[in-house]
């Protein structure tokens, strides 16, 4: 703010001109440097894309693996003579494990929410999501190691099997996704209009009958945003579900077998394989799934964020 | 003025961010010039100067960087950085020229082949170490002993009971490594003689500190570690009636080991080359090698060419 006015009075130019073509200045000022941030984003997003989809199509393209064998083949055996890539058990271990960390996860965190909001709003707000955001806050690498140290000897003590498996993964999986659909679902509880509310207490109903019968169906669609975006993160977690599923690239018999999720088996294979070889290529492959799915979810969220909206 | 800083800042970052795009672009085709250029000894005095990167194999790092540490104490023009990354990603990116040391566990010709057999061609190998695992196995199954043929049967899934290989009435839990590890490739071409199976059922993790917790915690397992990683929470086992140990190993009875290599591309220099140096000198080799748990270089009585051919030195 200093700036224009000492340069006004050094100026000998008539200050309205001068004023005029300040403004323009700050105007063009503020444009360049929100375009220059966008445009800096979108050709980070879209080289990320290309390299992905570049280095991952290489193999269906140029090296002899067909699109139905990745997606629907039961083996993978990159380093045999003749190599056998299919992705199908990734595939299965990756949705089984997010989707039954949802399941886990969904009616805790709307619960904690309406908790939060509706019955005790004021230990809510102090107590309960202090606490929840702070798991958002702990590094996965600790997530695995106390699902490691504690899931797994638990179930393998429980349940027949090793322990490690797609439970053990959904349980670790449903703490870590537990803040997303938490904090997803109390904004939507809070925005709720007021006047809904005290309409349903007006006309007699009790509390429980508001919140199932008109909080509930109202925010809907935005409470399964929150569960849409937890999956999605839950899809997309590596190193957690990498310590305590176990990594036998096989569909499991049961939840308490050895699974693997496309997140695990990139991790645990990309820093041993040479770049441009076969078996490098194809976890890229596995990269580039793992995106189309990360933008279905991306779609997902978008169309029932279209329908609370119309609601 | 608030809104000029912070437009100075954007820039300042698209500049740095552009900056580094080229670079590495440069990278990606042969050795960048500046980085070599850096390189170059002032031999005048017998002191080095340089920096350089050093990445690869996670099984080297500890030793890589405590020695580039003690280094760069003794030498303060030099900068070495080490990464992990695995030995596949050290091999490709000193080929390429991104890094002037790829650390590895497997000779290149076994990482590098097909289309990209040129590359292997162009590196350098010096091996600083020598690394022996040894099959570990649940304290509870009561097996000594092991040999070829029965721990061939219990990686590719022929024998799923401790009771047929002289245990007790005891599913075995396979804890192996993901296909692509180059501790699996040790432990298979040199104890099994042949690829073990990614069975249903068995567990894969590439950490040997997770390896070593699984095998320890899980009843009935079995896995293999390096001898460094050997500890009272596991049992290991014989092998062919011989004692994983240094001195087994040395002397050539105990046949489960593997170099671990550090490759340059092309002959070293300056820094690099007095570093490698340093590396096999008798300080390190004595000291932080077999303190690490690794063993030396110089006490091998036998050596062992890419092929597996063993031979007297």
């Amino acid at each position: 703010m200093n700036l224009p006015e000492s340069r006004s009075t050094a100026d000998p130019a008539p200050p309205q001109t001068g004023k005029i073509a300040k403004h323009h200045l700050e105007e063009w000022r503020g444009k360049a440097y929100v375009y220059l941030c966008v445009l800096l984003l979108v050709v980070i997003i879209f080289s990320i894309v290309v390299f992905i989809a570049s280095r991952g199509l290489t193999p269906f393209i140029s090296q002899g693996v067909s699109i139905k064998e990745m997606l629907f083949g039961l083996k993978w055996a990159p380093e045999d003579d003749t190599p056998v890539f299919g992705a199908l058990p990734f595939l299965v271990g990756s949705f089984s494990t997010s989707l039954i960390a949802a399941l886990i996860a969904a009616p805790l965190g709307i619960c904690a929410s309406i908790f939060m909001t509706e019955i005790m709003p004021k230990t809510g707000k102090s107590v309960l999501q202090p606490a929840i955001e702070l798991l958002a806050g702990i590094p996965s690498v600790v997530y695995g190691f106390v699902g490691l140290s504690v899931i797994v000897p638990f179930l393998r003590h429980t349940f027949p099997g090793q322990g490690v498996g797609i439970m053990a993964g959904a349980i670790v999986l449903s703490v870590m996704i537990l803040p997303t659909i938490t904090s997803i679902a109390t904004d939507a509880l809070r925005s709720l209009p007021a006047g809904l509310k005290e309409g349903s207490y007006a006309l007699g109903a009790t509390r429980w009958q508001t919140i199932a019968r008109i909080i509930l169906p109202t925010t809907m669609p935005a409470l399964l945003t929150g569960v849409v975006l937890g999956i999605a993160r839950a899809f997309g977690e590596a190193l957690a579900v990498q310590m305590v599923i176990g990594n036998a690239p096989h569909i499991p018999h049961s939840l308490f077998e050895s699974a693997t999720t496309l997140t695990s088996i990139i991790t645990l294979s990309m820093g041993n394989t040479t770049t441009g070889s076969l078996h490098n290529n194809a976890l890229w492959s596995l990269a580039l799934i793992l995106l189309i799915m990360t933008f279905l979810f991306v779609f997902i969220v978008r169309l029932l964020e279209r329908r609370v909206k119309r609601s | 003025m608030k809104k000029s800083v912070l437009l100075l800042i954007t820039f300042v970052l698209a500049l740095t961010l552009a900056a580094c795009g080229s670079k590495n672009a440069n990278n990606g085709g042969s050795a960048s010039p500046s980085e070599s250029a850096s390189q170059s000894a002032d031999n005048a005095g017998g002191d080095v100067s340089g920096s350089f990167i050093a990445s690869g194999s996670t099984a080297l790092q500890p030793l890589v960087q405590q020695v580039s540490e003690k280094y760069m104490a003794k030498n303060d023009k030099v900068s070495i950085q080490v990464q992990p990354g695995g030995s596949g990603a050290g091999l490709s990116q000193v080929a390429e020229g991104t890094v002037q040391i790829g650390n590895s566990d497997v000779f290149a010709e076994e990482k590098l082949k097909d289309a990209d057999a040129e590359k292997a061609k162009s590196l350098v190998d010096h091996q600083v170490a020598v690394v022996a695992m040894a099959a570990v196995t649940n304290k509870d199954v009561g097996v000594d002993n092991l040999t070829k043929d029965q721990l061939v049967s219990i990686f590719t899934g022929k024998v799923t009971n401790w009771k047929d290989v002289g245990g007790k009435d005891e599913k075995i839990v396979l804890v192996n490594r993901p296909a692509s590890s180059g501790t699996r490739a040790t432990f298979e071409k040199y104890a099994l003689g042949t690829k073990s199976q990614d069975l249903a059922g068995s567990i894969q993790e590439d950490a040997s500190g997770t390896v070593r917790k699984l095998v320890s915690e899980t009843p009935g397992a079995i896995g293999y570690l390096a001898l460094s990683y050997l500890d009272d929470s596991i049992k290991a086992v014989q092998y062919e009636g011989v004692e994983a140990s240094a001195d087994n190993v040395a002397s050539g009875k105990y046949p489960v080991w593997a170099y671990e290599h550090m490759y340059t591309k092309g002959e070293p220099e300056g820094a690099v080359k007095a570093f490698l140096d340093y590396m096999l000198s008798d300080e390190v080799q004595n000291g932080d090698v077999t303190e690490l748990g690794y063993i030396a270089i110089n006490k091998m009585q036998v050596k062992r060419d890419v092929d597996g051919n063993v031979s007297n030195k």
